[in-house]
């Protein structure tokens, strides 16, 4: 049984609090995947909830991403609401036939006949040493695809309110979940839903828009934190919608600050991080004091040693130095 | 090959008919892509017909039908009209995918025709989600799953023969062995040609069955169906069948010599079937001449309104990528 504290809850917690409440919410759903069973979950998201709920609804599945990614969208069109657990973005790779050639289609090719209320859940994202085949953020490249909706929770109050919208979104949606966060704690948040259509701003500020998403939040906020050391305030804005983006958030804010810098855990060339950068110039050239700064993962598979690990990843430091050259050079 | 079982004349020229309709619309179909009517990819199903038509027997309305790209048979038998189907390969909005998806993306919610995918071996875990749904719902259905012997190379499929076998998911799972993927012939790429034994090795029944005699296939798919029905537990039936025209519209078909084309030509289940039927004395040439007639007839028809439909407005480009209405 999964036992919550009454003070504290963690992300992990948060999340699994979330798929309870569905599956006591809904008959229709249920969640498969790897592991998600006997073993709770790769993250122990799921810890507890085969006893809870029974083999049925909590699914263990072979590893056969192409085969139970795709059984999820079947299952979907056949009038069920899963929840498919695809243990990390790295194996979700084996399952991109049937995310973008089928979720992301049918609706569309079928003329509307069709609705995919699908539910993907990942874990993404480096930092805990697993080398580069365990490590990817992928995210960039599937906000690139048509009919797909990405979430990427980065609060508890995200972890906690986001599956709900999503499992009623007729849409295919892929949660992203930073590995990072899975023990992040803090007091237990509304139960409720939030909205999946807009970003968040998770700190005003007045000089600068640090845009982030999942794991580059709390590095974001660090920044800002750093930076309010030095009088800068910066205005950390959460992106959450990774697809549709809610360019009328990010916008916003840029036009109070004239300044932005976008963080991204994933690789510089072709990121979200530079469609983010593009809707700027696109709609806020005028507003800009200065060009949009990107802070991305170095452009290497990522190493396993810790020191290295963590010179490829977007930093807090990193994100103050971008801030205080970009200032400067307003300055002058 | 002939089988025991007796067929009563209404029955037989139901089947007949079915076999002639997706020959002769087939026929028509290579004029209007010759005439540019039919644009991108088209693959027929000329030769194959007593696949889907013997098949598609012993389905029900309430069961669902996953199809590949050469799909205008089983939309056909299935029940979608000629005149929908003609409509989409036109890209009309009357088409019954709105004339979005073309030849190889027939959808039709009504009849629980979920396509027409293009991705070799894409539709398999579609079908295992379908099967996976109703399993769950209590619905005693059957997901039929149409597929090409090149299937069988990947991954999916037997990701989808263990899934499908280890939850004893209600799937039909049908696969058209032409004996080539695209120009490759099965034993240039299988190491076991035996594809009823491939599944059979995943704890399902499996046999094959004599694609070319349309009873045939309609007694082993009748049998199978029960199985699937009754049993919730999935069978395999391997189609031995010959496509008689190339894969597709762009294929110099260069990998097979003529002679074996004439050869499997001699075996085309349209004449073997009237054959066998004006022997049982349950069809008459009359009869043949009747169908032959409604069937012009009827994609005639097809034709000319696929020919008065509507494009649609290009200010549509956008919808349907995400559902129009999310609920709050």
């Amino acid at each position: 049984m999964s036992a919550v504290p009454t003070t504290t809850m963690t992300y992990r917690e948060a999340l699994r609090e979330a798929i309870r409440a569905a599956l006591i919410a809904d008959d229709r759903v249920f969640l498969m995947g790897e592991d998600v069973g006997a073993y709770g979950g790769c993250f122990g998201v799921s810890k507890g909830l085969l006893e809870e709920f029974g083999p049925e609804r909590i699914r263990d599945t072979p590893l056969s991403e192409s085969a139970f990614v795709g059984a999820g969208i079947g299952a979907a069109m056949g009038g069920m609401r899963p929840i498919v657990e695809v243990m990390t973005v790295n194996f979700c790779l084996l399952a991109l036939d049937q995310i973008i050639n089928n979720a992301a289609t049918i609706s569309h090719m079928a003329g509307g006949q069709f609705q995919i209320p699908l539910v993907i859940r990942m874990t993404t994202g480096a930092g805990r040493q697993v080398a580069a085949q365990h490590s990817h953020s992928l995210e960039g490249w599937l906000a690139h695809i048509p009919g797909l909706k990405l979430l990427a929770p980065s609060t508890l109050a995200d972890a906690r309110g986001m599956l709900a919208p999503a499992l009623a979104d007729p849409n295919p949606v892929l949660i992203f979940e930073h590995g990072s966060l899975y023990n992040l704690e803090g007091t237990p948040p509304e139960v409720g839903r939030v909205d999946i259509e807009h970003a968040a701003i998770r700190r005003t500020g007045s000089d600068v828009t640090l845009i982030a998403y999942g794991g580059t939040v709390p590095t974001a906020l660090a920044a800002a934190e750093q930076l309010a050391g030095i009088g800068v305030e910066a205005a950390v804005v959460d992106l959450r919608v990774l697809r549709p983006l809610d360019d009328e958030t990010i916008i916003a804010s840029v036009a109070g600050t004239h300044r932005a810098v976008v963080i991204d855990e994933g690789w510089r060339s072709g990121s979200l991080a530079a469609e983010v950068s593009a809707r700027i110039m696109e709609q806020a050239f005028y507003q800009l004091d200065a060009p949009v700064a990107r802070v991305c993962s170095a452009e290497v598979p990522m190493p396993y040693p810790r020191h290295l690990e963590q010179a490829a990843l977007p930093q807090p430091g990193t994100v103050v130095a971008e801030v205080r050259q970009m200032m400067g050079a307003a300055d002058e | 090959m002939s089988t025991p079982i007796p067929v009563d004349r209404e029955h037989g020229l139901d089947v007949l008919r079915q076999m002639l309709l997706v020959r002769r619309f087939e026929e028509r179909c290579v004029e209007l892509y010759s005439a540019t009517k039919i644009r991108g990819f088209m693959h027929l199903y000329i030769g194959e017909e007593a696949v889907a038509v013997g098949a598609m027997q012993a389905l029900e309305p309430q069961d669902a039908i996953v199809a590949t790209y050469r799909e205008h048979g089983h939309a056909l038998v299935r029940g979608v009209s000629a005149a929908s189907i003609m409509a989409e390969m036109y890209g009309k909005l009357e088409g019954c995918s709105r004339g979005r998806g073309g030849s190889m993306h027939l959808f039709d919610a009504a009849t629980r025709f979920y396509g027409g995918n293009a991705i070799v071996g894409g539709g398999l875990p579609l079908a295992v989600g379908l099967a996976l749904a109703d399993k769950l719902s209590g619905r005693r259905q059957v997901t039929a799953c149409f597929f090409g012997d090149g299937a069988v190379a990947e991954g999916e499929f037997h990701e989808c023969m263990n899934l499908a076998a280890l939850w004893r998911l209600p799937v039909l799972f049908l696969c058209e062995n032409n004996l080539y993927a695209m120009g490759t012939a099965l034993e240039r790429y299988e190491s076991e040609t035996d594809l009823a034994l491939k599944a059979a090795s995943y704890e399902m029944t499996a046999w094959s069955v004599d694609g070319m005699d349309v009873l045939a296939v309609e007694e082993a798919a009748r049998r199978a169906a029960a199985e699937v029905r009754d049993g919730s537990r999935p069978c395999f039936l391997e189609l031995r069948t010959y496509r008689f025209r190339a894969h597709s519209m762009y294929d110099p078909d260069l990998y097979r010599t003529k002679e074996e084309i004439e050869r499997y030509k001699q075996h085309d289940p349209i004449p073997a079937l009237i054959e066998r039927l004006r022997s049982a004395d349950v069809v008459a040439d009359r009869d043949v001449e009747e169908i032959e007639r409604s069937i012009d007839e009827e994609i005639q028809a097809a034709i000319e309104f696929a020919e008065a439909g509507t494009l649609e407005p290009v200010e549509d480009l956008e919808r349907f990528v995400y559902a129009e209405e999310v609920p709050a």
